[in-house]
């Protein structure tokens, strides 16, 4: 066997152990203290508060954690992939731009209190279908796939939303201001079973229709041309992942909230570690979102406890400084001929 | 022998309004090393584009062995077209990951690593090339005529029957320049490999193809052998500069002078006085 599959297959371990034990900690840490050796007896038991705490609190959360971390990190290895440009990330397409304004219409127009809770979710759905459909519809006009234009018209539909959801902010009352905000910040706090288990299952679906594009994703990072020499159908293979992301993306966003700079830093980690071949880029992608979100979500819920931060801060802030960290430290070893 | 190996019938494509080819006609014959010249804005990426498919046809059709290679799937094409193109690919892949791409036409549906085989035959063409010992190294750590052989390396890898190449001269030096050449030369004469590429500098191109396509202004100028396509009116007619040609004295083939204003005037004077 190449000496890089085992390379890719020993990190793949060591990622779904650093998830294991995310998640591990995850359980214990938290306002109730559950120690490692309890979570077996508490979970035989099948009752009690502690139980309660387990099974109906954490592991949602660390089951949403592990979905949405690994899908909006994929989305970005998948979009700065089709797109050939390494700043691209799930939100940049104004995915996230059009699920928030739709959010902040459905609250500012007082529509969430007629459905119950899954209206906010749906609208926030909606929002970003719309969004996806206006950028497919541009970019794909004519039989063309021209992704600079299509990165463009994203950009700009991201800017339109954002400012339209800011008019709505500005004519609003405070408390529906409160809650637009609140919802803009993210949280993992899903308290429906049903919408947990749709992210979980989109996401892993994700996963395995991109992993069937992991070679000619590999040919497209020398450009359409050239992957359209090799026999790759280039078009087709853009208009499939660019769904794909934005799908993934629009659902994490509508359930969770915008949860910024996992989708841009961690590809790059993983690339920085372990090269850009997208046999492994996708799923140690997918494993490391999902580890670096559950770890962010056991901070975020601690740092201050009671009381709990908005998971966005945490990401953003860890994320930016442990990639500088990492990216200086690359640079280095790769100059000196490492 | 077939006849029309590859022919381009009437084939018209290009950028929107503003530049297509008027209706080229080009026939080659299996086993040729041909070659397109002519001067910048005459057409020859146009009808370079058009035979490797990024530019649709518009009207008239290639047919590779009676085959239209328009309506041949991509990945049938890829097994039997390789394609070179002018500026190699600089990015942040291994040599060997690289070259090992020319094998992703002959990958089956949820076949997502190389078989042995694969590798033996990039291995193979690696090796030909002379870029076996960068295969660890990252394309962008290449200088650029490596870089090309790299390139060169993935297309052979894809065990084409057809080799279109770009200028895969250009920009490099001389012991690059004929290193490349002999080799595609080498594999033309050895493996029946039908080779077309665009190239710049007349004097290689004599040197090296057995059949020339001038282009100007969209359209064929002249083809055929070296000898009855260089002739200094031929070139005079089509670039607008002044050449004198004479045979190389080793292979007989036509070489190509330049001849400076200054050294012009003062032959034209030297003739208006010994009137």
């Amino acid at each position: 066997m190449q000496s890089r599959t085992i390379f890719w297959m020993i990190f793949t371990l060591v990622i779904l152990l650093l998830v294991l034990a995310a998640a591990l900690l995850s359980l214990t840490t938290g306002e109730a203290s559950i120690s490692l050796a309890d979570i077996i007896p508490v979970l035989k038991e099948k009752e009690g508060m502690e139980y309660f705490i387990l099974t109906e609190i954490r592991m949602p959360r660390i089951i949403l954690a592990f979905a949405v971390g690994g899908a909006l990190s994929l989305s970005g290895a998948i979009l700065q992939g089709i797109f050939r440009n390494p700043l691209v990330e799930p939100y940049t397409l104004g995915i996230s731009g059009g699920a928030a304004f739709g959010v902040a219409l459905t609250i500012v127009t007082g529509m969430h209190f007629t459905i119950g809770m899954f209206m906010l979710p749906l609208s926030g759905f909606f929002g970003a279908m719309a969004t996806i459909l206006l950028v497919s519809l541009l970019g794909f006009l004519r039989g063309g796939t021209d992704i600079h234009k299509m990165l463009l018209i994203g950009v700009m539909i991201s800017f339109v939303a954002s400012s339209s959801m800011m008019f709505l902010m500005s004519v609003t009352t405070a408390e529906n201001l409160h809650g637009i905000i609140f919802w803009i910040m993210g949280s993992l706090d899903e308290p429906n079973r049903l919408l947990i288990r749709i992210t979980l299952f989109s996401s892993l679906a994700g996963l395995a229709i991109s992993y069937l594009f992991a070679r000619p994703l590999n040919a497209l990072l020398l450009g359409e041309d050239k992957a359209g020499h090799l026999g790759i159908n280039s078009r087709h293979t853009i208009r499939i992942l660019f769904l794909v992301a934005s799908l993934l993306t629009g659902i994490c966003v509508s359930v969770a909230g915008v949860i910024g700079f996992v989708g841009l830093v961690i590809p790059h980690l993983i690339r920085l570690i372990a090269g850009s071949d997208y046999r492994f880029l996708l799923i140690g992608s997918f494993l490391g979102g999902s580890f670096f979100l559950i770890l962010s979500d056991v901070i975020a819920r601690t740092i201050i406890s009671p009381n709990e931060l908005p998971i966005g801060v945490i990401t953003g802030m860890a994320g930016g400084v442990l990639f500088i960290i990492v990216l200086n430290k690359f640079r280095n070893r790769k100059q000196h001929g490492g | 022998m077939v006849a029309d190996y590859l022919k381009i019938d009437k084939l018209c494509c290009g950028y929107g309004r503003s530049f297509n080819l008027k209706d080229v006609s080009v026939s080659l014959k299996q086993g040729v090393f041909a070659g397109i010249i002519g001067p910048n804005g005459s057409g020859k990426t146009t009808l370079f584009k058009g035979i490797s498919g990024v530019l649709k046809a518009k009207s008239g059709k290639i047919l590779l062995q009676n085959v239209d290679l328009g309506k041949l799937k991509l990945g049938e094409k890829a097994r039997r077209v390789a394609v070179v193109s002018q500026f190699p690919d600089a990015a942040d892949i291994t040599v060997e990951d690289y070259v090992l791409l020319g094998r992703l036409p002959y990958r089956q549906s949820f076949q997502f690593f190389e078989s042995a085989r694969d590798r033996v035959i990039a291995r193979k063409y690696m090796q030909l090339t002379g870029v076996f010992r960068h295969a660890k190294k990252l394309m962008s750590q290449l200088s650029g005529g490596e870089q090309q052989l790299a390139a060169i390396a993935q297309a052979l890898t894809q065990e084409p029957e057809l080799l279109l190449m770009d200028e895969p001269t250009s920009h490099l030096d001389i012991t690059h320049q004929v290193q490349i050449l002999n080799l595609i030369q080498r594999l033309n004469r050895e493996t029946n490999l039908t080779v077309l590429m665009i190239i710049h500098d007349l004097n290689l191109a004599a040197e090296y193809c057995d059949f020339l396509i001038m282009m100007n202004n969209g359209d064929v100028h002249t083809m055929g052998a070296p000898l009855d396509v260089l002739n200094y009116k031929n070139i005079e007619d089509v670039y607008n500069t002044v050449v004198v040609t004479q045979n190389n004295p080793l292979s007989g083939k036509p070489a190509i002078f330049l001849v400076s204003e200054k050294v012009l005037k003062e032959v034209q004077e030297r003739y208006k006085r010994s009137e």
